[in-house]
């Protein structure tokens, strides 16, 4: 069965954008060996030739017409930012210094 | 009709209401004497809106005074909502200190159609964290608390949902269902939940946990009021790209019929016997018979791929889960913390940072495994597995809706456990909704009605019913005829042997 490090984990965690502490790597490695060996069961059932089903309704290109209809305004946009400046989202920086 | 106001049903007070022998403002005013009196010891609600149901209550009122006859017939009739679902002006958490404090600038479309219906939002319901769980001990805000044994879990994720109406802080409330976060709340407290068909209530405005699995749907105290709700929310709404184009099947006069006279009902042997508490499977089996006795007939179907469910269903919630949950990045709404000990830090690490101090474990643990699910190399493995099974499910559905109108299995495999029994194993957490599961995965409606207490520890149990996509009605006329049977046997409903909870008032004498 398949075992994840605590590398594993903090890899995980890195693209899950989430910080995880020492003491959470530590907790979480075990929980998801445990919950990792109930769920591969799903390789024991009989699923040669099966189609894989992504929704329980299938459904492509839903359209509607290209209409201007009521939206938010910019001040119900961002009613719930942490910080707005001009009209704007603000954000820390996006690149690295150097 | 009832004489205490909270004790009545729904369609109770709405014909009341209609012959204008109470007023909403009444109707809303006893629910919040009630909530003032008891929510202390259930803590059902995350915000109560006393203002804003009073001021509905009163637009209710004065507009039935000026005689127009445009009314809904559930106008002034209130109602609890579950903290997932976005409220104009109101609070909304799904649980999580990541939205602590917010206030969504948009309502989801199933709460645009209670206003128009004129029902009072009397506030937002408990639940667990981005409705991940089986008992609300996942909020970050603290569980609520089951009213027939204030030390035991009052279901989940929709705990709050179920407890505030059986305790009489509300006729109905609102609940999602991703893998029975309806059901098993109704089956664990003595009440009723149905989860649509998938795309029978929109989901704009549903905070997603699992797109393809997440249904809106009812909670009430009996099958009629349960209709009476689906009926209002359910429908087509072009901002739900899934939502179905089509009339909401006729679920109030399939409660009012009762008739199950000639209809086939499936018992599903993988989901009873072995793993069911034994009160559950004798109230079940009991329940059964007394369908047989109503005119239905019984058969036994068999869908062998049910025993990967469970499995299946915790790599595609997760993995879902981990891309809806990524848009909670500090960025523009919801918590933004800086990391420790960095001066000037970047986005990605304010992002990383704040998405560590908001979420709660059982949150983290599902996005690391759903990330880890859909990762190269292992996609094939878990989550393309997975979705085979999936379709597997369906088509073990398919033969056994040739066999018969409607499915029933006992809908929880136990009854309420206690505050903090189960909070330690994850896998016996998941185990709750191991009958559940199915329906979310095939996207077909199911329903879970009270079938007794068990005779073991005295705690209320439920039946499940499932039928064909857009077959919703059939659960009612199901739930309703049992209802009835049941009632008749027990002189009166379950919920009248529930103990009468501490109120506020006590507390301090």
């Amino acid at each position: 069965m398949s075992t994840l490090s605590r590398d594993d984990v903090a890899h995980l965690a890195s693209l899950a954008r989430i910080a995880l502490s020492d003491a959470e790597l530590d907790r979480m490695c075990g929980e998801l060996d445990v919950i990792l060996d109930a769920v591969a069961t799903v390789q024991q059932a009989p699923t040669e030739g099966v189609e894989p089903m992504s929704h329980p309704m299938p459904l492509t290109n839903v359209t509607r017409p290209d209409e201007v209809k009521p939206s938010l305004t910019a001040g119900e946009a961002l009613s719930g930012a942490p910080e707005a400046e001009s009209d704007r989202f603000s954000v820390p920086r996006i690149l690295d210094e150097d | 009709m009832n004489h205490d106001i909270t004790r009545a049903s729904a369609a109770e007070l709405a014909d009341a209401l209609g012959r204008k022998e109470i007023s909403a403002v009444e109707v809303t005013q006893a629910h919040l004497d009630r909530i003032a009196a008891v929510d202390g010891a259930v803590h059902s609600y995350l915000h109560v809106d006393a203002h804003g149901a009073l001021e509905a209550a009163r637009e209710v009122d004065d507009r039935r005074a000026a005689g127009d006859d445009e009314l809904h017939v559930m106008a002034g009739v209130p109602i609890a909502v579950k903290d997932v679902m976005t409220t104009k002006g109101l609070p909304t958490t799904c649980g999580s200190r990541i939205l602590e404090g917010w206030i969504p600038p948009y309502d989801a479309t199933l709460v645009t159609k209670l206003r128009a219906a004129g029902m009072p939002i009397l506030g937002k319901t408990n639940m667990d964290e981005f409705a991940m769980g089986s008992s609300t001990e996942h909020s970050a805000y603290g569980p609520s608390r089951n009213p027939w044994d204030l030390d035991r879990i009052p279901g989940g994720s929709g705990g709050g949902s179920s407890s505030v109406i059986a305790s009489f802080q509300a006729p109905l409330a609102i609940g999602t269902d991703t893998g029975g976060s309806i059901r098993q709340p109704a089956a664990v407290t003595g009440t009723v939940g149905t989860k649509p068909t998938y795309g029978g209530v929109s989901r704009y405005g549903l905070v997603a946990l699992a797109s393809s699995l997440d249904q809106a749907g009812p909670c009430a105290r009996t099958v009629l009021d349960t209709a009476l709700l689906h009926a209002v929310i359910g429908g087509y709404d072009p901002r739900d790209s899934t939502s179905i184009h089509a009339p909401v099947p006729q679920v109030v006069r399939a409660a009012q019929r009762a008739d199950v006279s000639g209809m086939r009902i499936g018992v599903v042997k993988q989901l009873t016997g072995e793993g069911y508490q034994a009160g559950v499977q004798q109230r079940f089996d009991e329940a059964v018979a007394l369908l047989v006795d109503a005119g239905a007939q019984v058969v036994e179907v068999d869908c062998p791929n049910f025993q990967y469910a469970l499995a299946a269903y915790y790599l595609i919630l997760p993995s879902e889960a981990s891309s809806n949950l990524a848009k909670f990045d500090a960025m523009r709404y919801g918590l933004r913390v800086g990391p420790d000990g960095i001066p000037d830090p970047s986005a990605e690490q304010v992002m990383a940072a704040s998405r560590d101090a908001g979420f709660g474990d059982e949150v983290k643990r599902r996005i690391i495994l759903g990330t880890y699910a859909l990762s190269s190399g292992y996609y094939d493995a878990y989550y393309g597995q997975a979705q085979k099974v999936r379709r597997l499910i369906a088509q073990d559905f398919d033969r056994a809706f040739a066999q018969a109108d409607v499915l029933v299995s006992p809908t929880a495999p136990t009854t309420a456990f206690r505050v903090g029994e189960k909070l330690d194993d994850v896998m016996a957490m998941y185990l709750n909704d191991v009958a559940t599961i199915p329906a979310n995965l095939a996207g077909i409606p199911g329903m879970s009605v009270p079938s007794g207490l068990a005779p073991e520890d005295g705690l209320p149990t439920g039946l499940q019913i499932l039928a064909p996509a857009m077959a919703d009605d059939r659960l009612y006329a199901v739930g309703a005829a049992l209802e009835r049977a049941l009632h008749a046997k027990w002189g009166g409903p379950l919920l009248a042997n529930a103990p009468e909870l501490p109120t506020a008032a006590t507390k301090e004498a």
